[in-house]
This record gives structure tokens, C-alpha cells and sequence, in this order.
């Protein structure tokens, strides 16, 4: 995988503030200097890669609706199996296999290993989500919502000439 | 070519409801990648009011590229839409070390160590969540992503150690398999 200068710049510099205008990328273009049809197949190529999720909104989670991250401990042979199950869920948008790290002070806690968030545009349907993905895998959920941001800034700074593609 | 929303003043009309929630949903998916991609999403959302809008309603249901312009402008200002632009997969780029660090902090200690924490550049994200006692007794989380998991150890150790931590119980959860990284959907119904 290689990754051009023109879109290692299109990474670091348009996280956030993308253009409200006609033509948006015809505006990143001239910012760079690039013609808008470089832009717009440098943005195609990242997409193919699936290096780039989206053009578009990171919504404030607060604001926008109700969310919540959400754990299950899972036997290690049922986890792919699990995952899909809660996959399945559109509400569902993030799920990653996790592994506890320390362990050196093990008080017994549950060892949750599947992780993930759940979004609904209200509480009510949020809780119907979490009911049915407890129903469907047969597994309780650690509820986690977020009872204070103390910070957040997911535009993320990618140090292109330390990374090691596969 | 300048900002339209801009140029045009107040006068653009507000979007009704259902075409509120219309665009929300096509944005959250992300623009489409063309030349003039609010106005094919300003097209959608007319061809969408043309089938639902019954005759006797009688307003121009047309929705022009401006309407959209100006509607995500208002969700920025508003802080609705925290950010606009690339949405990347860190994995994909290298960042395959995702930690998920939590602490278990004293309630009356966790703002101000939360507030030193969240000015760490390595930190991305710095939340406060609930215990849930005797399975979980973590109550602040930090995400970092890192291009190595021995990189992001090191930077937790040096956290522990410059921010004077290393009495406080926690755990680091790294992340080895994503099954699923995607924008939020705000759906208004359970489907699997």
C-alpha cells in the first residue's frame, strides 16, 4: 500500500473543517494545489483502500442521540461467533475483541473481551437495542454510558514516515 | 467559488422535519465523492419529498443545494456535528495498537486527574463512565492509538509517571480484532 503526498496532506488537513461550498473538493484542490479531479480520485483511491471510513460528519454523541459502550465477557471460542451476532446490529457501530493487559492485580473482576458502541436516536430505543443484543447472544452487557468528556479530539495527527504497512 | 450559505444571507428557507432527519442520515454515511456533492444530496432529499409529501400539503418541496450547506453549517455551529472531514481507519494506517486505558479513581480525585490526563497529547479520548460493582470497578477511561503496542506501553508508563499515578488501580485493554468501524447510525428502530 502507498500513500501519496497529496493524500497523507488530505489526511492531516481535512479531519475537520472540510469545505461548505459548491464545489468542495475543487476548494481543497486549489488549497493544495492539485486540480479537483486529482482530489477527487486520490479521495476514491482511499476509499478502495479502506483506509477512509467517510467524507463527513463526526457527530457529537451527546448531542445527537443516545449512545453507550457496551461489554461482554465471552469464551474465547464463542468471540467471532459473538461479534457477528452483535455485527448485525446497525445500531451497533464500533465492536473490537479486547484483552486485558495487566492482570497483576486481579480482584476477580470479569474478563470483558468484546467491546463495543450502541447508538439510537433516543434512550428508550437505545435500551430496546441493548435487550435484544442480551437476548440474541444470551450474554449480559456492561452498560457504560459517558458521565463526563474530559476531552476529545478525534482529528488525529498520522506520522506517515514511522508507519509499517502490511 | 465562495460560500453560498454565506453569500445568500438568511433568506434560505429551513428544512421540515423529515428532510432534517433525511439529511442527517445521508451525511452520516458521507458524501458522496463528486464535484457537487451537496447538491446531488440536496437532489436526493427533493426526490425523496416529491414521493412522500401528500398533494394537499402544498409547499415547493424542492431542496436546494444552499438548504444543505446552510443545515450542516447550523449542526457545526450548533456542535451538534463536532467535526467535518476525512473520517479515517486508524488501523489501516498503521495504528494497530488501540488501548483502552481505565482507572479506578476516587470520585473526589477523578476531575482533576481526568483534566491532567485529557492534556496528553498520546490521549484521544478521556471519558468518565460508571462503576458497575463487583464486575467492574473502573470509572475513567482514556483511549490511545499507537503504531506499536511496546510504543503505547511506553507512553502509558511515561503518563504513570510524569502525572504521579502509579498508586491508582488500572487495567489496559488493547484491542486485537475490529469487527465493525463505522460513523454512528441514529436509527429510530431496533433492526438486526
Amino acid at each position: 500500500m502507498s500513500i501519496s503526498v497529496l493524500q497523507q496532506q488530505l489526511i492531516n488537513q481535512y479531519q475537520k473543517g472540510f469545505p461548505l461550498c459548491a464545489q468542495p473538493f475543487k476548494q481543497v484542490a486549489g488549497e493544495l494545489g492539485y486540480s479537483e479531479n486529482e482530489v477527487i480520485d486520490a479521495i476514491k483511491q482511499l476509499d478502495k483502500l479502506d483506509i477512509l471510513s467517510r467524507v463527513g460528519p463526526v457527530f457529537d454523541h451527546k448531542k445527537a442521540g443516545a449512545s453507550t459502550l457496551a461489554a461482554i465477557a465471552v469464551p474465547a471460542v464463542q468471540l467471532d461467533t459473538i461479534a457477528e451476532v452483535i455485527n448485525q446490529f446497525d445500531a451497533v457501530n464500533h465492536n473490537y475483541a479486547r484483552h486485558r493487559h495487566c492482570l497483576n492485580n486481579d480482584a476477580g473482576h470479569k474478563d470483558y473481551n468484546l467491546w463495543f458502541v450502541v447508538t439510537a436516536c433516543n434512550s428508550i430505543i437505545l435500551k430496546e437495542v441493548l435487550d435484544e443484543i442480551e437476548s440474541q447472544t444470551g450474554f449480559p452487557i456492561l452498560v457504560l454510558p459517558m458521565e463526563a468528556s474530559y476531552h476529545i479530539d478525534l482529528s488525529f495527527k498520522v506520522n506517515f514516515s514511522g508507519v509499517h504497512h502490511d | 467559488m465562495t460560500n453560498l450559505a454565506l453569500e445568500t444571507g438568511s433568506e434560505i428557507l429551513s428544512l421540515n422535519s423529515d428532510q432534517l432527519n433525511k439529511l442527517r442520515e445521508i451525511v452520516e454515511q458521507g458524501l458522496p465523492i463528486n464535484s457537487q456533492p451537496y447538491l446531488a444530496i440536496a437532489n436526493q432529499l427533493t426526490a425523496m419529498s416529491v414521493t412522500t409529501v401528500s398533494v394537499k400539503q402544498m409547499p415547493s418541496t424542492a431542496v436546494s443545494e444552499q438548504q444543505v450547506i446552510q443545515q450542516i453549517s447550523t449542526w457545526q455551529s450548533e456542535g451538534l456535528i463536532r467535526r467535518f472531514g476525512l473520517v479515517v481507519k486508524h488501523r489501516q494506517l498503521g495504528y494497530s495498537a488501540n488501548a483502552m486505558i481505565v482507572w479506578n479513581i476516587d470520585d473526589i480525585d477523578i476531575d482533576a486527574i481526568a483534566n491532567q490526563l485529557a492534556l496528553r497529547s498520546e490521549i484521544s479520548l478521556c471519558y468518565r463512565r460508571p462503576r458497575r460493582l463487583p464486575d467492574w470497578p473502573y470509572n475513567l477511561f482514556c483511549m490511545i492509538h499507537g503504531q506499536s503496542t511496546k510504543q503505547v506501553e511506553t507512553q502509558i508508563a511515561t503518563i504513570v509517571s510524569e502525572l504521579g499515578l502509579s498508586h491508582i488501580d488500572k487495567d489496559i485493554l488493547f484491542s486485537h480484532k475490529a469487527y465493525k468501524q463505522h460513523g454512528a447510525r441514529y436509527q429510530r428502530q431496533v433492526s438486526a
